[in-house]
């Protein structure tokens, strides 16, 4: 084997097709990347302040502050009731928005509004939604409460229309041809198909309004995330730690959960 | 061969008295099952050994206790001289470099190209960054591309791993253990995933390259027929023991009772005399 | 005696589930009920606020209507600032991200202590919300984008490292075997063997989540931590309605691009 007669160089083909198109693509992501930061007007020094100041607010962190663990608990607690209750509200609210939203049951116009009111309440931030009905139903739990449940209708109702398009067709058309009614047909065919499934979804979706429930308080909308906003702006750290804390606890027994539940369902 | 640098005399080029050796080796798994059961070896020149038996018998440990893929409760494991048994981790990683080897599956990094499985052959011999910008020495590159000429894949070399039949996986396999410049290879089952045409070229392949490079090569197979057509040597496992060490010829029926339990061998001891293209 | 084996008898009665079964029904039903009066019941609600929550809803509207489009040239910058804070954020994660999911991947952290802090790491990273997250890092950076940027990172690298853990542990033991066997160092074998094979999950997760943070970095401003959502937070203050509606429809033209566009991506690159 003469070493001469092969290449002594080889470069891995570029992942962008030509090794232009790959230079191309680096240029326009470092652009991107000057682009973006001239635009933010980052001001170092400040980021840079940032720095021991980070520091000293750990250090007034630590230790915790779990001696006002009644407000503490309160905060907790209106979370959790919040979670509860907008998950039931939203699983009772999603049946008829997913059935409508559901292209293989609804006639057109129920389906197109259905979904247009779906992608609506998907696009926008659960805080945002929070606001409104601060402003609507005034500070509190209550508002909390309407903006989970409403964000858990849309989410639910979202799931539940995609699974009922996947129901196999078989089992609906011999139920139909029965004689049966729409309601009978959805009773016999339909609801056995998705239940497993949904109500999968539905403990999933407990555990995000868990998640959830801690910061719509942010904007007043009740709930821990009021608590904790409250601390953040009184620079009451030690607080605002175990708070943190507690929201870090309260979520990953959430997610414990969540997920026990959905393997116990397969 | 490598282009440039000669590699440093090894005791296989120096013809020394022991190329491997290996004593009452002996592996217990955690759950108390005893795979290998004071195994001893010794390979004194440049020969193909077909390792055999059933399924469970030690092959496969035996040749992961040589590179201790899996580690050895106990005994010795000597490569030219050096103790492979209780070496520290960079030792470890430096005596790797010294033995090539080849897998049932292939395990080629799918989605990889094949020249950067071929190269990940000179891992040993580079550093990480060297690794991540994928630059290796000029006369890997030119080693890897000859190598990959001599398996049959010239051409090949930007193709994704992936994208290749069994049979050419195989040979970027073989190029990448050869691309090490092994003082020995170990092959684990190179033809069980391979239909019986394939497997008889991939065998001759791994024959041919361990004779001229003069290296021994070790391999497991449970094959009988590939192992008395394509090997020097054979060695019968049984139950984690020796339990037959001699010629291919020396195989009679009796003896592969004695590894296999009874069964009519007079079909594939037959079988195995013909070495042809036309086997199948 | 002898009549009852002639004519051969049918149950009349077919139920589906057992007595045990139904009761257990039951109790679930009961168990949730309760759970339910318990959670509206303690949330104190004042069900006046019902009461005229439709007149009050659809007198917002009417003062919405028409939207001032002239505030929309205001906004386009601050839009642009919530889409920066995203991608900056997601990019920062996934090279955070990725050290982390080596460290928190059962077959390639280095032992049990390490494990333990990288599977902490990643469950705070992922139970605070990225505005909390946004709430801590105003009062480090104070406001604007940067605590903004901070925010979007600190939740992504939990998002991105835990999937990518998951990957590097179904990751295929051959492969990593073959390159160990080379005499490669641990770094090499990540490197050569393990990254290659979680390389679609790690594009395909940050895709994704980049379209998730567009999201996210429209309600940042709420705190000060940068991006449109102040200007939202200012109008709504304001009681100027027919600017939110403005920039209520900015922000639901961006985030259903954004997701457009990262499910387009996603389907092409797999």
């Amino acid at each position: 084997m003469n070493a001469g007669t092969y290449p002594t160089a080889w470069r891995p083909p570029a992942f962008f097709g030509s090794r232009t198109r790959q230079r191309i693509a680096l240029f326009c992501g470092a652009a991107y990347v000057v682009w973006s930061l001239t635009d933010l007007n980052i001001d170092v020094n400040r980021m840079l302040a940032g720095f021991p100041r980070a520091l000293n607010m750990l250090a007034r962190m630590i230790p915790p502050d779990f001696g006002r663990w009644a407000l503490l608990l309160d905060g907790m607690m209106e979370s959790l009731q919040m979670a509860l209750a907008a998950t039931l509200a939203g699983a009772l609210l999603a049946v008829p928005l997913g059935l409508a939203a559901a292209r293989n049951l609804a006639p057109m116009p129920v389906y197109a509004v259905a979904r247009g009111f779906i992608v609506l309440g998907r696009t926008l931030h659960e805080v945002i939604i929070a606001i409104f009905c601060v402003k609507l139903f005034g500070f509190g739990p209550v508002a909390g409460l309407i903006t989970l449940g409403f964000a858990s209708a849309v989410f639910l109702g979202k799931m539940l229309a995609e699974d009922i398009e996947n129901v196999r067709l078989g089992p609906v058309e011999a139920i139909r041809a029965t004689g049966a009614g729409f309601g009978q047909m959805v009773t016999y065919s339909i609801v056995p198909q998705v239940l497993a499934r949904t109500v999968g979804v539905l403990i999933y979706r407990l555990d995000a309004n868990v998640r959830h429930s801690t910061v719509i308080g942010i904007v007043g909308a009740g709930g821990i995330g009021q608590t904790l906003s409250a601390s953040f702006s009184r620079y009451d750290y030690d607080f605002s730690a175990a708070i943190l804390l507690s929201i870090i606890a309260l979520v990953a027994l959430g997610e414990g959960f969540s997920d026990w539940v959905r393997r116990k369902l397969r | 061969m490598m282009g440039g640098g000669e590699p440093p005399p090894t005791a296989a080029a120096a013809g020394g008295p022991l190329l491997l050796g290996i004593e009452a080796l002996t592996k217990v798994y955690p759950g108390g099952q005893r795979a290998l059961d004071g195994v001893s070896l010794t390979v004194e020149r440049a020969e193909v050994i077909a390792v055999v038996g059933s399924s469970g018998a030690g092959k496969s440990t035996l040749i992961r206790c040589i590179n201790r893929l899996v580690e050895p409760t106990s005994g010795h494991v000597r490569l030219g001289g050096l103790d492979l048994v209780g070496l520290k981790r960079r030792e470890l990683r430096a005596a790797r470099r010294r033995i090539g080897m080849i897998f049932q599956e292939f395990n080629l990094v799918e989605r990889l190209t094949v020249m950067e499985n071929v190269l990940s052959g000179r891992l040993g011999f580079v550093g990480f960054l060297a690794a991540l910008a994928r630059r290796f020495p000029p006369q890997d590159v030119s080693g890897a591309f000859a190598l990959l000429d001599r398996v049959g894949l010239a051409g090949f070399e930007n193709g994704r791993a992936d994208a290749l039949s069994g049979g050419q996986r195989q040979r970027v396999g073989i190029a990448r253990a050869l691309m090490q410049d092994p003082d020995l290879l170990l092959v684990d089952e190179p033809t069980a995933s391979l239909d019986p045409k394939t497997a008889r070229q991939i065998m001759r392949l791994i024959r041919s390259l361990a004779l001229e490079r003069r290296r021994p090569a070790l391999i497991n197979i449970h094959d009988v027929a590939l192992a008395q057509a394509f090997a020097d040597r054979v060695v019968g496992l049984k139950a984690g023991r020796v339990a037959f060490d001699g010629p291919p010829q020396a195989l009679t029926p009796e003896v592969l009772t004695e590894i296999y339990g009874v069964e009519d061998w007079s079909q594939t001891i037959r079988r195995a005399d013909d070495d042809g293209e036309s086997t199948q | 005696m002898s009549e009852a084996s002639v004519a051969k008898r049918y149950p009349e009665v077919w139920r589906r589930r057992s007595p045990q079964e139904t009761a257990l029904g039951w109790l679930w039903t009961a168990a949730i009920a309760l759970a339910a009066a318990w959670s509206v019941s303690a949330l104190d609600i004042e069900w006046a606020f019902f009461a005229d929550a439709h007149v009050q809803a659809l007198d917002l509207v009417q003062r919405m209507w028409p939207p001032r489009w002239s505030y929309l040239p205001t906004i386009v910058r601050p839009m642009i600032e919530t889409i920066h804070i995203a991608t900056l954020g997601t990019a920062i994660a996934v090279v955070l991200s990725v050290p982390l999911a080596f460290l928190s991947a059962r077959n390639t952290t280095a032992n049990g202590l390490t494990w333990a802090i990288g599977r902490a790491l990643l469950v705070a990273s992922r139970s605070v919300n990225t505005v909390i997250w946004g709430l801590v890092f105003v009062a480090i950076f104070g406001p604007g984008p940067v605590a903004g940027i901070a925010a979007v990172a600190a939740r992504s690298v939990g998002f991105l490292a835990k999937l990518m853990a998951e990957a590097i542990e179904e990751a295929e033991r051959g492969q990593i075997e073959a390159v160990q066997a080379t005499g490669a160092s641990t770094a090499q074998v990540y490197l050569v063997a393990v990254l290659p094979q979680v390389m679609p999950v790690l594009i395909g997760t940050t895709i994704y989540r980049w379209d998730i943070n567009v999201r996210e970095s429209s309600v940042l401003g709420f705190v000060g931590a940068g991006g449109i959502g102040l200007y939202l937070y200012a109008s709504i203050n304001q009681f100027a309605w027919q600017q939110v509606l403005v920039v209520l429809a900015a922000i639901l033209v961006v985030v259903l691009l954004s997701e457009a566009l990262s499910a387009y991506v996603r389907a092409r690159i797999t």
